[in-house]
C-alpha cells in the first residue's frame, strides 16, 4: 500500500497524483486555523531538504465544511492528519471525524511547539473520541523511539506511522545566516532513509500494530527494504516534489524488485530483514557471486 | 501532470546569466509569466524557471547561478539532460491596449517570451523599462527589444512615464513593491523557493492580500491592487 507523507501532497491542486495512490494523507489539520511559518520556507541541503511550513491549515471548520466534501469527490481512501498544542485539541477533532479511512496523529511535528502532554497521553484521549482507526506517527528524535512505539500501543493505537522529519539548519552561503525565516526546520529526503530504516526495525520488533514506513523513499527498493524493516505500508515524501509521477513508477519498480527475488507480493518481504533467513537477488550475471565474500544462498 | 526529460541544445552566457536552451518536443510553452520546474542531474529538487524565449523546436530559460541547483543548471551542456516539469502556474494576462513592459535584474526572464506574444498583430514591440545592477548584468538586456535601459544607481521608477497604461513587470520584491505603489492595477510577477511547483510542498507561501498563500497556485503573476 502506497500514501503520501502528510504535508507532502494537495490533492485537491493535483488531483491526478492522489489518485495514484492507494489512500491519500491530508495535511495537518489544527482546530484553529494556521497561516504557518514565515517565508523562507524549504531549503535544499546536502542529501535533503529542510522544510518550515509550520502546519498551515484551515483550521477544523473549514475543512470539514470546506476541503474534507471536496476530497471525498476524489474517490481516494482518506487519511486525515490531526495535530493540536493539547491532548484536547487532538481529541475535539478525532470526535468530529467520520467515515474517513482512518486518522493519524501528529505528534511530532519539528516546526511548532509541541503539546506539553505525552504521545502515549494524546492517543489514549483520541481513543476516547473516536472508534476510527488511529496511526500514531512519532519523532525519529524521540530519546527511546521503541518505548514511544510501546507506550502508544498500549494506550489504544491501530498503527505506528514512522518517521516523521529530523530537525536540520541550513546556512545561506553568503550571509551564514539561517536560510529559513524560522531557522530550523524538519529534515527529508534521501538521508532520512537510515533513520526511518532504524525506526521501523527497532519498533517493528516490539509491537504488534502495523507500521507505515516513510522517510526517503526514492524507488522501489527503498519501498522493499521498509517492508523488510517491518512496515506494511510505505509512504512518499519529498520525492513527491521533484516527481509527481514517482507512485506509478515507484509501484512498477516495487513490483519488479518483489519478482527478482522470486516473491508472489512486496509484502511477503514484510520483516524479511528481522529473520535468520537470507532472502537473495537471483543474478542473471552470476559475477556478484563468484566474488570472493560475496556468496549470497537464494531462496525460491 | 508528468515531468519529462528534455535533452539541452545549448548554453550561453549573457552577462552573469546563462541562457539554457532546451529541445521542446511536445510540451505546450504555455503563457509568458507561466514557469517550468528544471531539475538538473544529481539535485534532490528542481528550480522554478520561467519561459524567456520559445523559438523553432526549442524553449530557452534564462538563470542566474546563485547557489548550488542553479548553478548545476547552468553547468548543463549541449546534449545533456535535464528534467522538466510544465507549464505550471498563471501568466500575465495578454488582453492588454498599452503594454509597457518593466524588469529588474533576473526578472528580466519572462520578458522577451511576453514581448514576443504581445507583439502579435502590432506594429512595434511593446516598450519596456529594464533595471541592472552593473553593465556587465545589463548585457541581458539585448534579449529584450524595445527597452530603455538604466544602471543602479537609477531605478526603473525613475523612468516610469507619469500615465504608464498597461504595466507588466518582473523583478526583485522591492523593485515591484515600489511598482505597486505607483501603479494600482499592474500586473507583478513575483518569486519565491520552491520545492515542487504544484501545490504540494506550500513552501512558496507569500502574503496575497492579507493571507499567505502558495504562490504556484495564485500566481506568480498578481494584480497588484
Amino acid at each position: 500500500m502506497l500514501l503520501n507523507a502528510s504535508g507532502c501532497l494537495d490533492a485537491l491542486t493535483a488531483p491526478e497524483v492522489a489518485r495514484s495512490l492507494d489512500g491519500f494523507v491530508t495535511k495537518t489539520i489544527t482546530p484553529e486555523p494556521r497561516e504557518g511559518n514565515p517565508p523562507v520556507r524549504i531549503a535544499e541541503t546536502d542529501s535533503g531538504m529542510l522544510n518550515s511550513i509550520g502546519l498551515a491549515n484551515p483550521g477544523r471548520e473549514r475543512f470539514l465544511t470546506e476541503s474534507l466534501p471536496r476530497l471525498r469527490e476524489l474517490g481516494v481512501p482518506l487519511w486525515v492528519s490531526v495535530g493540536g498544542f493539547s491532548a484536547a485539541d487532538y481529541a475535539e477533532t478525532c470526535a468530529v471525524l467520520e467515515n474517513v479511512e482512518a486518522i493519524e496523529l501528529n505528534l511530532s511535528c519539528p516546526n511548532v511547539d509541541e503539546a506539553p502532554e505525552s504521545a502515549a497521553a494524546i492517543v489514549a484521549a483520541c481513543r476516547a473520541a473516536t472508534s476510527l482507526p488511529l496511526y500514531a506517527k512519532l519523532s525519529p528524535s524521540a530519546w527511546d523511539i521503541v518505548e514511544a512505539a510501546r507506550a502508544v500501543e498500549a494506550a489504544g493505537a491501530d498503527g505506528l506511522s514512522l518517521v516523521n522529519t529530523l530537525r536540520g539548519l541550513a546556512l545561506d552561503e553568503r550571509t551564514l545566516r539561517p536560510k529559513l525565516g524560522r531557522g530550523t526546520g524538519g529534515y527529508s529526503g534521501p538521508a532520512l532513509k537510515p533513520v526511518a530504516l532504524a525506526a521501523v526495525y527497532a519498533c517493528s520488533a516490539v509491537v504488534g500494530i502495523p507500521i507505515v514506513g516513510m522517510g526517503g523513499v526514492q524507488a522501489g527498493l527503498d519501498a522493499l527494504e521498509l517492508i523488510a524493516a517491518g512496515a506494511s505500508a510505505v509512504a512518499l515524501g519529498t520525492i513527491l516534489f521533484s516527481d509527481p509521477a514517482a507512485p506509478a513508477r515507484i509501484r512498477s519498480e516495487l513490483a519488479a524488485e518483489t519478482a527478482a527475488r522470486n516473491l508472489g507480493h512486496p509484502l511477503d518481504a514484510l520483516g524479511a530483514a528481522h529473520s535468520s533467513l537470507q532472502m537473495g537477488v537471483s543474478y542473471s550475471d552470476n559475477e556478484a557471486r563468484k566474488k570472493p565474500g560475496n556468496e549470497r544462498k537464494v531462496t525460491a | 501532470m508528468r515531468r519529462e526529460l528534455r535533452k539541452v541544445t545549448g548554453a550561453e552566457q549573457v552577462g552573469p546569466y546563462t541562457l539554457l536552451r532546451v529541445k521542446r518536443g511536445g510540451l505546450d510553452v504555455g503563457v509568458p509569466g507561466q514557469f517550468f520546474m528544471l531539475e538538473a542531474p544529481g539535485r534532490l529538487l528542481p528550480r522554478p524557471m520561467s519561459v524567456c524565449l520559445v523559438a523553432a523546436g526549442e524553449l530557452a530559460f534564462l538563470i542566474d547561478p546563485i547557489g548550488p541547483g542553479t548553478r548545476a543548471l547552468c553547468a548543463l551542456e549541449r546534449g545533456e539532460e535535464l528534467h522538466v516539469l510544465g507549464p505550471l502556474g498563471n501568466g500575465f494576462d495578454l488582453d492588454v491596449e498599452r503594454p509597457l513592459l518593466v524588469g529588474g535584474g533576473i526578472g528580466i526572464a519572462p520578458l522577451p517570451f511576453l514581448s514576443a506574444r504581445l507583439s502579435h498583430g502590432r506594429l512595434d514591440s511593446p516598450p519596456a523599462i529594464l533595471g541592472f545592477r552593473s553593465d556587465w548584468h545589463a548585457e541581458a538586456a539585448s534579449l529584450v527589444p524595445n527597452a530603455e535601459v538604466c544602471v543602479e544607481p537609477t531605478y526603473v521608477t525613475e523612468l516610469l512615464p507619469d500615465d504608464p497604461g498597461d504595466l507588466l513587470a518582473c523583478g526583485p520584491e522591492p523593485m515591484l513593491s515600489a511598482l505597486r505603489a505607483r501603479v494600482p492595477d499592474a500586473q507583478l510577477a513575483w518569486e519565491a523557493p520552491m520545492a515542487c511547483g504544484y501545490g504540494a510542498c506550500y513552501g512558496c507561501a507569500v502574503e496575497i492580500d492579507g493571507e499567505l498563500k502558495r504562490l504556484c497556485v495564485e500566481g506568480p503573476v498578481l494584480r497588484a491592487a
